[in-house]
């Protein structure tokens, strides 16, 4: 109950700034056009889920970002593992990563396109392709980073290198993964979003276009918020299960 | 030369490294010594000559490329479970128990579950740490994690026993009481071990051979011979162990302060 209370307050700016969001809309302040009234937006939420719209088009999102950062991770958190662990392959994609690193991934965008189409493929690997480098980094920096006490001790005790590998390195690496993680988690909604609102016949991004192409703009605006709401509760969810799964660290 | 009764030979070892940004640095200069099987041997010296290096020769986590070092007759390769360490601070798994910590060798021995769960259980008891078999690592106090460390090296039973300052990062009481704990536990079961060390008073107080090493480069300044009745509880106000520390001291004093120097160059 005091749990419940403290997330009520800690969220009550939201409140108020959906308040101040229908008293502008509604007075005049902002034109209705620019900023349809919180309220109509809600109506036009539940008439987009009545219709099925935005179910088919939400699926069709979280499919490609499950996809897409799933790979993302797996091949991520191995290939950082495994560049840290491997001069030679660290030789051999350390240049590659640092020059994908800081490019914008956007700019994928329609290269994805140009060699997938217009559906799944494109966008699964374009969100793979930007997510894969934040895991990455983080596999790497945190199997570098393993302490060398610990592989001695693992060592001296009896475990082969590749045990040692395992049992000490890539649990060392773990926390900087789930951070490389978040990032991805963010970035994977930036790309998804911006990929569909340029080339998709649906998905979440596909829709906010269409309706605002079509000047259905509380719809537009009750899509734009549900991808908020998704991302956001992503977050939360992601960082819970870190901590749960990191109770060892405090 | 080395004879059969000894378990650790150690010839001419000599060891360099290159530091980041820099010229070459002789560690080790023409380290030899013999150590017998179940003895308690310290190295003492100053901080930079080289005992912890020789510690990580002995152990496999340093190659030996000048010299040589047998275990039991034979080179050291590898790392290996017939050679024990303790590291100054713990080197504990730390998204591990102590439980979990003190089975990881035992589950690399391969013994069968219920031998390995009934062997953590005697070693977490003779530590004292019974009641903590499922705190990590985090949860405990430097003096307890240092304890789970030796149990879950002791746990494996190897033939020696490698101690790299392993009370250096305590408090001075339980430092106090982590040497008398290991000695109790070594009378026990008595092991050959090695314990570096740059405190006089530990190293006199464990050790029936102290070895006196010199600053950078390291060398074998002296070896002391402290053959005292350590089951004795005033033994640290005893004339022969007062004499032996003053011995020990006025040689490390000499050493301390070249190394001293060296550090400030």
């Amino acid at each position: 109950m005091t749990h419940l209370k403290a997330l009520l307050i800690r969220y009550s700016p939201l409140v108020l700034l959906a308040a101040l969001w229908e008293i502008a809309s509604r007075s005049g302040l902002v034109s209705s056009l620019a900023l349809p009234p919180l309220s109509d937006v809600a109506i036009a939420w539940l008439d987009l889920a009545k219709s099925g719209d935005l179910w088919t088009n939400g699926l069709a999102s979280m499919t490609r970002i499950g996809a897409g950062l799933g790979l993302a991770i797996v091949i991520g958190a191995v290939l950082g593992v495994l560049m840290a662990w491997w001069r030679a392959l660290d030789r051999l994609l350390g240049p590659l990563v640092e020059m994908l690193y800081p490019m914008p991934k956007s700019a994928l965008i329609p290269v994805t396109a140009l060699w997938l189409g217009f559906g799944d493929a494109s966008k699964i690997v374009l969100i793979f392709l930007g997510c894969m480098l934040p895991v990455i980094l983080g596999a790497y920096n945190g199997a570098r980073g393993a302490d060398q006490a610990l592989i001695w001790s693992a060592r001296s005790l009896g475990a082969s290198r590749l045990a040692t590998l395992w049992n000490v390195v890539v649990p060392s690496a773990l926390p900087e993964i789930a951070n490389g993680i978040r990032t991805s988690l963010a970035l994977s909604f930036v790309l998804l979003v911006s990929a569909e609102l340029i080339v998709a016949r649906k998905g979440f991004g596909y829709l906010i276009g269409f309706l605002g192409e079509g000047g259905t703009y509380d719809a537009m605006f009750a899509v734009v918020l549900t991808v908020a709401l998704l991302g956001f509760i992503a977050d939360r969810l992601y960082n819970a299960l870190v901590r749960w799964g990191f109770r060892w660290q405090q | 030369m080395s004879t059969m009764s000894e378990l650790i030979s150690i010839d001419g070892v000599c060891h360099t490294y290159t530091p980041a940004h820099g010229r070459e640095v002789l560690a080790l200069d023409n380290v030899s010594l013999q150590v017998q099987r179940q003895e308690f041997v310290a190295l003492l010296g100053p901080s930079g000559c080289g005992k912890s290096t020789l510690l990580y020769l002995i152990g496999g986590f340093l190659p030996v490329t000048q010299g040589s070092i047998r275990v039991d007759g034979k080179p050291v390769g590898g790392p290996g479970p017939d050679r024990g360490i303790v590291f100054q601070h713990f080197a504990l798994f730390p998204w591990k128990t102590v439980r979990g910590n003190v089975l990881y060798g035992l589950e690399k021995m391969g013994l069968p579950r219920a031998e390995r769960e009934e062997r953590a259980r005697t070693f977490i008891d003779m530590v004292g740490l019974s009641g903590f078999e499922e705190s990590y690592p985090s949860q405990l106090s430097g003096g307890m994690k240092q304890r789970a460390a030796i149990a879950r090296t002791l746990a494996i039973d190897p033939g020696i026993l490698l101690m790299d300052e392993p009370f250096g990062a305590l408090d001075a009481q339980t430092r106090g009481l982590m040497q008398a704990e290991l000695l109790r536990i070594w009378r026990g079961s008595p092991k050959t071990v090695m314990f570096v060390t740059h405190d006089v008073h530990e190293a006199v107080y464990l050790a029936r051979r102290i070895v006196v090493m010199s600053a950078r480069p390291g060398r074998v300044k002296a070896v002391i011979e402290a053959d005292l009745d350590r089951a004795d509880p005033q033994l640290t106000k005893s004339r022969a162990f007062i004499d032996i520390v003053d011995e020990v001291w006025s040689l490390v004093r000499e050493e301390a302060v070249r190394a001293e120097r060296y550090r400030a160059e």
